[in-house]
């Protein structure tokens, strides 16, 4: 990495957008970056959204507010409404297919549309959405290397939990199929 | 290396202060800073410490009060309406020469305001917000790291001059995650004696603490080496930090959480070649108003803008400091709105090419 990175993570309380920024933020301070997670933790979280920015960078973090961050996951269609025009130009946009319900509008940005709540219902859990946006993100960006993201599990949960790490894994793994293979830019 | 734990501002506070010896909490909830008191009620005890959910802030503050004069390390932390509430206390704590950690995670007022983060309570943290004349350490992070470093300083003078001390941070800061490098674990009985405490006096002579002086020239006299103590910490306690202000010809203002968004916009001028600079005060109290002043000296800065999430408190101390010699322009937020790094880039921008000198907040 050489240069700051940002991402902003938006969805429903209960989707894991917090836990997936921190895993982000956690494996990136792993591979000895400096990293910033910062969560909203206002009166928007009981409407639409809850969301969270997390920086990663080689050098150290100025400004953990964000105005146009590179990349946005939106795991719902409040948070792609919310957040869709706040991507830098030829950023990066991964949206929950399963839950958006509407297609990418920008055209000066790279989409990722994934459905990651179906492919994390078949894998066994909706709770693991968060995990397949989050493979599909590190898939295209490179920001940690996978293995950095569980070893980070394995030190977030608390050890009557890591029964469920594999079940991440496999969802991580699958988000980086989809990015590698199947998503491209849905036809508007 | 020590290994690096990825911490909330919050928590980062409550192992610092932990590490650092303290070993009794006492506090009431309100949002932006509950993870203090969570981590304290599930820390506190794996160290055979104490914590207790007081009633009100007005019995916090007065529990920490009594476990203050009994010698040993102690805090609080509330946020901007419950430290209203403590100010009382913290006017004792002051008068009766008790070391304490106060936390403040500021939001913004006044009133109940909103659970979002602000500054607007300078005035207060630095002017004394309680009765007579006092002042407190106060310090004023602006990364997780510093809110561990500053807690275990904070606790450490506050000790060495018997006088409590406030750490000023706000809800964007106590939230928000970054990696710390914790210092190793202090134990409460390794620390310097207090033989002031009222612990007991086995034998010796008898130990009272109190604020009260009924006798004017008692309380005067009091005063005078209070006064004293005070000018001791102007002379010992300022911090600060400067960042490109050697060539700066526009030098902006700030402090914790709106200082690194400053950096940040700053990074962005200076790429455009704009000579603009950044001085930090660290501790808020006392000011480091003379290493500003030896910046203005050289003579290179024409221009100075105060930014904070607040309708304008510490640009009266920068004012002060600046006494003239060049405009000082001011920009903030207020009601728990952060401003982004655009957005001082822009005010920066403009008083870097000579206009809104006067601009005001909003």
């Amino acid at each position: 990495m050489d240069k700051q990175y940002e991402v902003i993570m938006a969805g429903f309380g209960g989707q894991g957008v917090m836990s997936m920024g921190q895993l982000l933020a956690y494996a990136g301070m792993l591979e000895g970056l400096q990293v910033t997670w910062m969560p909203s933790y206002g009166p928007e979280q009981r409407g639409g959204t809850a969301n969270c920015t997390v920086i990663l960078s080689p050098r150290t973090i100025g400004s953990p507010v964000v105005e146009r961050p590179a990349a946005v996951v939106a795991m719902n269609l409040p948070s792609l409404d919310k957040f869709e025009d706040r991507v830098r130009e030829e950023g990066l946009l991964v949206v929950n297919a399963t839950l958006a319900g509407r297609s990418v509008r920008r055209t000066d940005v790279r989409a990722l549309s994934i459905p990651a709540t179906a492919i994390a219902e078949e894998i066994g859990n909706d709770r693991v959405a968060n995990m397949v946006a989050l493979g599909a993100l590190l898939e295209i960006t490179r920001l940690v290397r996978p293995d950095s993201v569980v070893e980070s599990l394995t030190k977030a949960l608390p050890p009557h939990r890591h029964n469920l790490i594999p079940l991440n894994q496999d969802a991580l793994r699958r988000g980086m199929e989809l990015a590698r293979h199947g998503a491209r830019r849905p036809a508007c | 290396m020590e290994e690096l734990v990825l911490m909330k501002g919050n928590e980062a506070v409550g192992e610092a202060a932990i590490r650092a010896g303290c070993r009794f909490f006492f506090g009431y909830p309100i949002t932006p800073q509950n993870e203090i008191p969570e981590y304290m009620s599930h820390r506190l005890p794996q160290v055979s410490g104490v914590f207790v959910q007081a009633e009100s802030e007005v019995a916090a503050i007065n529990m920490v009060y009594g476990a203050a004069a009994a010698g040993v390390r102690v805090m609080t932390s509330s946020s901007s309406p419950g430290i209203s509430l403590k100010q009382e206390g913290i006017s004792y704590l002051a008068g009766s020469e008790l070391p304490a950690l106060i936390v403040n995670i500021m939001r913004g007022g006044p009133g109940l305001g909103t659970i979002q983060p602000a500054q607007s309570d300078y005035f207060q943290a630095v002017k004394g917000g309680g009765h007579g004349d006092y002042r407190l350490l106060v310090y004023a992070p602006s990364t997780v790291q510093e809110m561990v470093d500053l807690t275990g300083l904070a606790l450490d003078r506050a000790d060495h001059y018997r006088n409590p001390a406030l750490i000023l941070g706000d809800g964007l800061l106590g939230q928000m995650m970054e990696p710390v490098n914790l210092p190793p674990l202090s134990h409460p009985e390794d620390l310097p004696v207090k033989p002031w405490a009222t612990d007991g006096r086995r034998g010796g002579p008898k130990r009272v603490i109190n604020s009260l002086y009924l006798q004017a020239e008692a309380c005067e006299e009091h005063n005078r080496r209070l006064q004293a103590k005070y000018r001791e910490m102007e002379a010992g306690e300022q911090r600060w930090e400067a960042a490109w202000a050697d060539d700066a010809e526009v030098l902006v203002v700030a402090y914790g959480t709106v200082a690194r968004i400053c950096r940040t916009a700053l990074e962005g001028l200076r790429d455009r070649r704009l000579a603009v600079g950044l001085f930090r005060p660290i501790a808020l109290w006392p000011f480091p108003g003379p290493a500003l002043a030896g910046l203005l000296q050289r003579g290179r800065i024409r221009a100075v803008l105060v930014a904070e999430m607040s309708a304008g408190q510490m640009v009266e101390d920068v004012r002060s400091v600046v006494c003239g010699r060049v405009p000082v322009a001011f920009y903030g937020r207020t009601g728990g709105v952060v401003p982004s790094p655009e957005e001082i880039g822009q005010h920066v921008t403009a008083v870097y090419e000579g206009g809104a000198i006067n601009a005001g907040c909003l």
